[in-house]
């Protein structure tokens, strides 16, 4: 059993018109006992830059914290917010500390940079980034998750139908995935406005 | 005067409520070659004497004039060691900034962090000031900077100023001349025009230095022969 394992999970990002779409699945278990169903994975670090962590809840969390701190602490000295690709290389710079004793989680960025282009990256545990023009997947569904985005993706979608897309993508998905599932948590940031939508799909 | 008998540990106020060993600092600034910065609508200027000691040394050997970043200068008045070291501690600040975020670090925080640095050997056991003001000019997303940071750790940023030997006069002259609209070309004529109101002896190319940084965002320190020719232009 590996620890990424544990407790199970599955985000994505896609980019669309200027806008993006991040989404997660809403299990929370250990192992095979599904404990609660409606635990958040993704984290808003502010209205342009949304951050979603799958791996090992507890690092989540605590990994989380710290890098709201840091946020915190560099929205006050710089009176401005951190770019999205700032954050990407703050996240990594941070999981890259812990080489030798890694945060078991991968994390996903999402957000709206300078002229409101959409940017998304995921890294690995230990922050070796990777950045895409249209889509990046994380967690225990991961496999399946890249082939249902493959099929699926389109560049240039509107708000309306990325979420259509990314619905389908994120649900046909964690079907195929025992420790995800229980529903979905999307969000569709547009310049103007973010939109928290739940999925209802197949509960077990 | 009761100041003087507080004159001899940095970190003991005097009764007047000042840090002496500051101002002894500051002494020693006002005694330094004159430098001055103008900050203009497209870029800014900063410039200093090179007085050399002698006809002897090589002066292309001698920068005062450093770049702490590709985007960011500094000049100073004051004890040259003591120049090199914050300019060390400075780039190194920078480059660590890249490091975390992978970004130019702006002006402000580059300011910032080497002024505590000034104002950690305020207050530290057995260290003294530093001996030096420094005229830090950069160019970043919020546009043109000129930032003065002094022994005691306080920055301030200018439109133009001085610093050194000079200091009054260069600033009269600055004050009259300066407009807010002002082109960088202007302001490189402006500073040499300024340094030589209380130039000794014949001014060249070869005894100023002069670091300008304009919209492309590179600082750079102008060659003698550049300087000859804006000499020239001011003639």
């Amino acid at each position: 059993m590996s620890i990424f394992e544990y407790n199970g999970g599955a985000i994505i990002a896609m980019v669309g018109k200027n806008c993006f779409a991040i989404a997660s699945d809403r299990r929370f278990g250990v192992q095979l006992q599904t404990i609660a169903t409606d635990f958040k994975k993704i984290y808003r670090v502010s209205d342009r830059l949304f951050l979603g962590l799958s791996g090992l809840a507890t690092d989540a969390q605590t990994l989380f914290q710290r890098l709201m701190f840091k946020h915190k602490l560099y929205q006050l000295r710089e009176e401005r917010d951190m770019k999205p690709e700032t954050f990407a290389s703050l996240v990594s710079a941070i999981l890259y500390e812990k080489r030798f004793g890694p945060y078991f989680i991968q994390p996903v960025i999402a957000g709206l940079g300078d002229k409101d282009k959409p940017f998304i990256c995921t890294m690995d545990s230990i922050g070796a980034k990777e950045l895409a023009k249209d889509f990046v997947v994380a967690g225990t569904a991961s496999e399946s998750l890249y082939g249902a985005c493959e099929a699926m993706f389109k560049p240039d979608m509107e708000p309306e139908e990325l979420f259509e897309t990314i619905s389908q993508a994120l649900l046909s998905s964690v079907d195929r995935d025992c420790l995800s599932g229980w529903g979905g948590h999307v969000f569709v940031v547009t310049p103007t406005e973010v939109k928290e939508r739940i999925l209802k799909g197949r509960m077990d | 005067m009761g100041d003087s008998q507080y004159s001899f540990s940095l970190t003991t106020f005097s009764p007047s409520g000042k840090l002496v060993q500051i101002e002894h600092a500051l002494t020693a600034v006002g005694s330094g070659q004159t430098s001055l910065g103008i900050k203009a609508a497209n870029g800014v200027v900063i410039a200093t004497e090179k007085k050399l000691p002698s006809i002897l040394v090589d002066e292309a050997s001698v920068q005062k004039i450093q770049c702490l970043t590709p985007n960011i200068g500094v000049v100073y008045s004051g004890m040259g060691p003591d120049f090199r070291v914050l300019v060390r501690k400075s780039r190194k600040q920078a480059v660590q900034y890249h490091q975390l975020y992978k970004e130019a670090i702006p002006v402000t925080q580059l300011v910032r962090e080497t002024a505590a640095v000034m104002q950690e050997f305020t207050q530290s056991g057995g260290v003294r000031p530093f001996g030096v003001s420094l005229l830090v000019a950069g160019f970043d997303d919020s546009g043109p900077q000129l930032f003065q940071v002094d022994p005691s750790g306080s920055y301030f940023s200018w439109k133009a100023s001085a610093m050194g030997k000079n200091v009054s006069n260069a600033k009269t002259f600055l004050e009259k001349r300066y407009t807010d609209e002002i082109e960088l070309e202007d302001a490189v004529h402006t500073a040499i025009l300024t340094l030589k109101e209380g130039f000794e002896g014949q001014i060249s190319g070869k005894n100023i230095e002069i670091g300008i940084i304009g919209e492309d965002k590179i600082f750079r320190v102008l060659t003698p022969a550049e300087i000859e020719d804006y000499l020239a232009e001011v003639e």
